[in-house]
């Protein structure tokens, strides 16, 4: 799928089956959790903006699945599988859904700003290309108190076009920061397809100009994604300096609930989803005779009751008084915003 | 040394010494910006300690205003006490996304989760004759932001004491030095407390009309309140110092005292701090006012280079006397 050179390595040894089981019960909690969010936001329950990743899941459980506690990671406002990949409670990200004052934002935030200090998860950033130099400083920090740790961000296809992205690139090489650059390569910015928007559509030759190691990689093979994270940040920790994912994926749905999709075909919609991530490694351990029907109906089951639970919570959960309208503006100290 | 036996010190002396004590004081603290390193500083402010406190912690930048404005906002997310240096405010506008969605939101858009304790310093301010994208006043425009302090030096004594409270605070300070400033000099404390940054400060004390004023604005505002001591008006100027949060009741308390007001900002009438101030004014002393808020203002064009035209442009203090001898007939 891309010039060998840039070709992400070979996946490391074969997953151990519980790991691969771990995998896919992430991937199905991702595209369950998203399509009860649409379903509530049809039905008036919750509003916003709110953009789904239903058929990406398997870069958010790939990355993130790879990833120390320590790690910070930085995501967009497409952060739904980021949080849920990272283990932010699905409790309090339902609840923000709702904009309740248990939810991981406290309401103030919503989908696109989920935010959960205890995960080291720096927020969906709704800016496009806005995270990266976000992401930049922290893993600047990291490397000038010599932590090992790294700084993941994720970014689309459409921050390529913004400047900072390609400030933030030529940065993180020229200082050898420790920052993992995640890009869910779409097809398409908001409703605009890639060939429209990029002269070259090659990203991750287009990270590599910058000195930064880039390879592009099948996004919708969990297995692929992980192999690819699981050496970038290996080589991170040796020092190699940043490196840049182009995970080659689709989103099923439009770009948001307000987005009628007339730009696309839906041919192209049709051939990306026989590609569907959660099939894909559900048949690859079919094949290998690791997968019963009883264990996926236990996973759907004991997803539907979290959900279900999560739902409840969330609506019952109060809300913040309006009294703390400006709370948080300004640090409290007693002064006024 | 001056007359009170303690030494003089210039503006930018004064900054390069807040700086250094900070770089000192604790190893948090780090400077980044455009030319800070090796050129020793686009006005001189950080000249010699690149020497002294080495590559990683006085660190060069390339022009990527966005890219290293919000690394230093990540870095203070992470833990650090960044010092970012812009060359002026009007570059500062290629970074307004990062200051903004970033820098002034994050706390409240994560409920309280992440603190920025990052000081963004830039200079700001016309005078020098570098025309129109080198020389404007846009302090009002950051002070419009909710989320960010935003102080402006005026003084020798202040440029070296506000350094350390604006490193202490947990949110986002914009610190604004003017260009006309970096020059003029002072006499100074040898260990000068820190600056109170909630609190405006009387610079001279007057019981006829309040001139309100901060930053480069400072100096041209007292030489008009000499001018107009000479002609028996008694002015009480204040400096704002810090023009986010304003501190509404230092103003308020010399309104009531004067009944006159003459707001003096380098920024440009329409939509301006002085426009904030005289609001406010309103809001909550008009019954005090025996006249309508003046204000001078820079003219409401693109700073000009020539000397005459900028001048012509700038609040001066001419038009300062004028427009208190209005209030006074």
């Amino acid at each position: 799928m891309t010039r060998a050179r840039r070709s992400a390595p070979a996946s490391a040894p074969a997953a151990a089956h519980d790991h691969r089981l771990g995998l896919l019960r992430t991937m199905i909690l991702v595209r369950r959790f998203e399509e009860r969010c649409a379903e509530l936001y049809s039905a008036t329950r919750i509003r916003g903006f709110l953009h789904l990743c239903v058929g990406e899941e398997a870069v958010a459980a790939g990355v993130l699945g790879c990833l120390g506690a320590d790690d910070t990671v930085v995501s967009t406002y497409r952060d739904h599988g980021h949080a849920i990949a990272r283990g932010v409670p699905l409790d309090s990200l339902m609840a923000e859904m709702f904009g309740r004052v248990t939810g991981c934002s406290r309401g103030r935030g919503g989908s696109m700003h989920l935010f959960d200090r205890a995960t080291n998860f720096l927020g969906g950033n709704a800016i496009v290309a806005g995270g990266l130099p976000l992401a930049l400083g922290v893993a600047l920090a990291d490397h000038l108190r010599g932590d090992r740790r790294i700084t993941t961000c994720f970014i689309g296809d459409g921050a390529v076009a913004e400047g900072e992205f390609h400030e933030s690139l030529n940065l993180a090489a020229l200082w050898h920061l420790p920052l993992l650059v995640v890009c869910e390569n779409n097809q398409y910015a908001m409703g605009t397809a890639l060939r429209h928007e990029h002269a070259r559509t090659d990203l991750a030759l287009r990270a590599s100009s910058y000195g930064v190691a880039a390879w592009a990689v099948d996004g919708m093979d969990v297995l692929a994604v992980e192999g690819a994270a699981r050496l970038a940040i290996e080589q991170i920790h040796g020092g190699a300096g940043p490196h840049f994912l182009e995970m080659r994926t689709y989103r099923f749905r439009a770009h948001s609930m307000y987005d009628p999709d007339r730009y696309r075909d839906k041919a192209e919609i049709a051939a990306w989803k026989t590609r569907d991530p959660i099939d894909h490694l559900i048949g690859l351990l079919r094949a290998e005779d690791r997968l019963t029907d009883d264990v996926l109906a236990r996973i759907e089951s004991e997803i539907d009751t979290l959900l279900e639970a999560a739902v409840t919570t969330a609506e019952a959960a109060p809300l913040e008084p309006v009294a703390d309208l400006t709370r948080f503006t300004t640090s409290e100290r007693g002064g006024t915003p | 040394m001056s007359s009170a036996g303690r030494p003089t010190m210039t503006y930018r002396e004064a900054l390069r010494a807040a700086l250094r004590e900070a770089l000192r004081e604790d190893e948090r603290v780090f400077l980044m910006g455009e030319d800070v390193g090796a050129y020793g500083g686009c006005f001189a402010v950080s000249l010699g300690l690149l020497e002294e406190f080495g590559p990683e912690r006085i660190r060069d930048t390339p022009l990527s205003e966005s890219a290293f404005v919000g690394a230093g906002i990540g870095a203070a997310v992470a833990g650090l006490r960044p010092i970012v240096e812009i060359m002026t405010v009007n570059f500062s506008l290629l970074a307004l996304d990062q200051i903004l969605n970033n820098a002034a939101s994050l706390l409240h858009m994560s409920g309280g989760q992440f603190n920025v304790p990052l000081v963004i310093r830039m200079t700001t301010g016309a005078g020098r004759q570098l025309a129109a994208q080198h020389s404007h006043s846009l302090e009002g425009w950051y002070a419009h932001i909710p989320g960010l302090r935003v102080v402006a030096p005026a003084t020798v004594a202040d440029a070296r004491g506000m350094l350390r409270p604006a490193l202490d605070d947990p949110d986002p300070v914009l610190f604004f030095e003017h260009g006309s400033l970096y020059n003029t000099s002072g006499p100074l404390e040898e260990d000068p407390a820190p600056v109170d940054l909630d609190h405006a400060a009387v610079r001279r004390p007057g019981g006829d009309v309040t001139l309100v004023t901060y930053g480069g604005s400072l100096p041209p505002t007292l030489e008009a309140a000499d001018h107009l001591a000479a002609g028996g008006v008694d002015a009480e100027v204040i400096d704002l110092r810090t023009l986010r949060p304003l501190d509404d009741a230092t103003i308020m308390d010399s309104v009531r005292r004067t009944h006159r007001v003459v707001v003096v900002d380098e920024g440009w009438r329409s939509g301006s701090l002085s426009a904030e101030v005289s609001a406010r004014i309103t809001e909550q002393a008009m019954y005090d006012l025996d006249g309508p808020v003046e204000r001078v203002c820079s003219a409401e064009v693109p700073l000009p280079y020539a000397q005459h035209l900028e001048e012509a442009a700038l609040p001066r203090p001419d038009r300062i006397v004028a427009a208190a001898r209005r209030l006074l007939e």
